[in-house]
């Protein structure tokens, strides 16, 4: 029997120039062309102004960690707990939920505020998750 | 709106609450209806307005036999239910209807006849947080936590004593599902479920329901008991996506809905009697008392630790024990409403002396949305 995969986004039009970006290695935001707003989740008007005249950069991938969880149980499908449920505040002002590798799960390694940068999981060949790791230097 | 034009006249909850293996959701909607409709001294036909969430308008008001003029299904979580009330005081002002029925029900825990909860993939919250582990609400609901202690000061130790605090009031409830006594020791060594959070800090999962029936306040002196007047209601929701709140050292939604209620009642903390804040896990309380504006949000932990909420003090909270000692069947706010409906009947199990004022601030979801109803009962 095949182990639980972990839960799998599907792409809307919306939001499909985000997943296109991370397959890419690229963590991709947008940008109001009206009011320099930038924000996530996608959609392509911008949420402060209105404004549907928007664009997508690559953001700088760096962040640092806003708050989070460490979940015992139950655990969601694919995962093994215990495994941290992260908020990432990014450089460029918003924030995402993600997951943090490289470092161990646990309340002493998992500093509020610790500098995070970008790195990419690749599910399947149609979608590559971002997860954050502890920045070097 | 204006204050104390509309009163609750009809309030009572499920013939049992906890596990109710021999009912499905539905019948234990309709369980709570009829149980208000005697209460108020009604009868179904009598009925002319209805509202419920989770579960359609129709599909309620076709099993109870209900033939609706006003009908309101929002469905934004535990505090559906505040909102709900909130329109139905509207309605009835407006002249929609006159006697309006709002049932709460959930097989929360025997999961009888009710559909379980999912995320669809293609959502933002399938998209953007299904995919990092999120699975229920004590993986999502805590991921504040964190930072609001940091950001305010706020112990370990101050957010298990809310726990404490809860069990206390809930030992004076008969019906209330645990109520042995525990320590902070006792939170602090329960089992780990969402770091910070351990079991004793989440929100009970049980079978239940309740129902409310609203009429106008001139009519409300014709019924059987005690009218309780509607003073002051807000409303308001922020992002289904815990992530994206705006901060994490409060809710926007907390600090728009429980404004509006004090200013519609006309009223200053100082007057409040009696406080019910939806605690589906611990935090929730400091959320409300800093958001609702009770006190700066740095001296929320000690004032529960010290003692202040609990039975004797002088602000009484979550008098039923709330959803962590009381009962939690999905959606709360239904029995937080019952509660502040009881205490200011004076026929609460842990009754207050003299209480006139009762707030009831709910939350919907994960500080997605929420609705604070201020109640009198004195016109």
């Amino acid at each position: 029997m095949a182990e639980p995969q972990r839960a799998r986004p599907k792409p809307t039009p919306e939001t499909q120039h985000f997943w296109d970006g991370t397959k890419a290695g690229e963590l991709r935001l947008q940008r109001c062309d009206a009011c320099a707003h930038v924000y996530f989740p996608p959609r392509p008007f911008c949420p402060s102004c209105a404004s549907r005249k928007v664009s997508a950069f690559k953001a700088s991938g760096k962040g640092f960690l806003y708050s989070y969880v460490i979940n015992h149980r139950p655990a969601a499908p694919g995962f093994t707990p215990p495994y941290a449920i992260a908020v990432v505040e990014l450089a460029e002002g918003p924030r995402m939920m993600s997951n943090i590798i490289d470092c161990p799960q646990t309340p002493e390694a998992l500093e509020l505020d610790m500098k995070l940068e970008v790195a990419f999981e690749k599910l399947d060949d149609a979608i590559t998750l971002p997860v954050f790791r502890p920045a070097k230097g | 709106m204006r204050s104390n034009q509309v009163a609750v006249v009809g309030a009572a909850e499920t013939t049992e609450l906890g596990v109710i293996p021999n009912a499905s959701q539905l019948q234990l909607h309709a369980d709570a209806a009829l149980n208000a409709i005697a209460d108020a001294g009604l009868k179904l036909s009598d009925i002319d307005g209805f509202a419920t969430a989770v579960e359609t308008p129709q599909q309620v008001c076709h099993y109870l036999g209900i033939k609706p003029t006003w009908v309101d299904g929002t469905s934004v979580g535990g505090c559906s239910f505040m909102l709900h009330v909130r329109h139905a005081a509207a309605a009835i002002e407006a002249g929609l209807c006159k006697t309006v029925l709002i049932t709460h029900a959930e097989s929360g825990k025997s999961m009888i006849g009710k559909a379980p909860r999912s995320i669809p993939v293609d959502s933002l919250q399938g998209q953007f947080e299904a995919p990092f582990g999120v699975y229920g609400p004590p993986s999502m609901f805590p991921i504040p936590v964190l930072r609001f202690m940091k950001t305010y000061g706020i112990t370990h130790e101050q957010l298990a004593s809310v726990a404490v605090v809860q069990r206390e009031w809930a030992a004076k409830n008969p019906r209330a599902m645990m109520k042995d006594p525990i320590t902070v020791a006792d939170v602090l060594n329960s089992r780990m479920i969402a770091y910070p959070f351990r079991l004793l800090q989440c929100c009970l999962v049980t079978d239940g329901g309740g129902a409310l029936i609203l009429t106008s306040a001139d009519r409300a002196r014709d019924f059987p008991r005690k009218p309780v007047y509607i003073m002051g209601t807000g409303e308001s929701v922020e992002t289904p996506m815990v992530s994206q709140m705006e901060t994490f050292n409060s809710s926007r939604a907390f600090k728009t809905a429980g404004p509006l209620a004090f200013k519609e009642a006309g009223i200053t903390h100082g007057d409040v009697d009696h406080l019910m804040i939806y605690d589906a896990f611990a935090h929730l309380p400091l959320f409300g008392l800093g958001d609702l504006g009770f006190m700066p949000h740095e001296e929320t932990g000690k004032f529960i630790a010290d003692g202040n909420t609990r039975p004797g003090g002088k602000l009484p909270l979550n008098t039923n024990g709330g959803g962590l000692s009381y009962m939690h069947s999905g959606m709360y706010g239904m029995y937080a409403l019952q509660e502040s409906v009881r205490q200011m009947r004076g026929i609460a199990p842990a009754q207050l002396p003299n209480a006139k004022i009762s707030v009831c601030h709910g939350v919907g979801g994960m500080f997605a949305a929420s609705g604070t109803i201020v109640f009198t009962n004195e016109r």
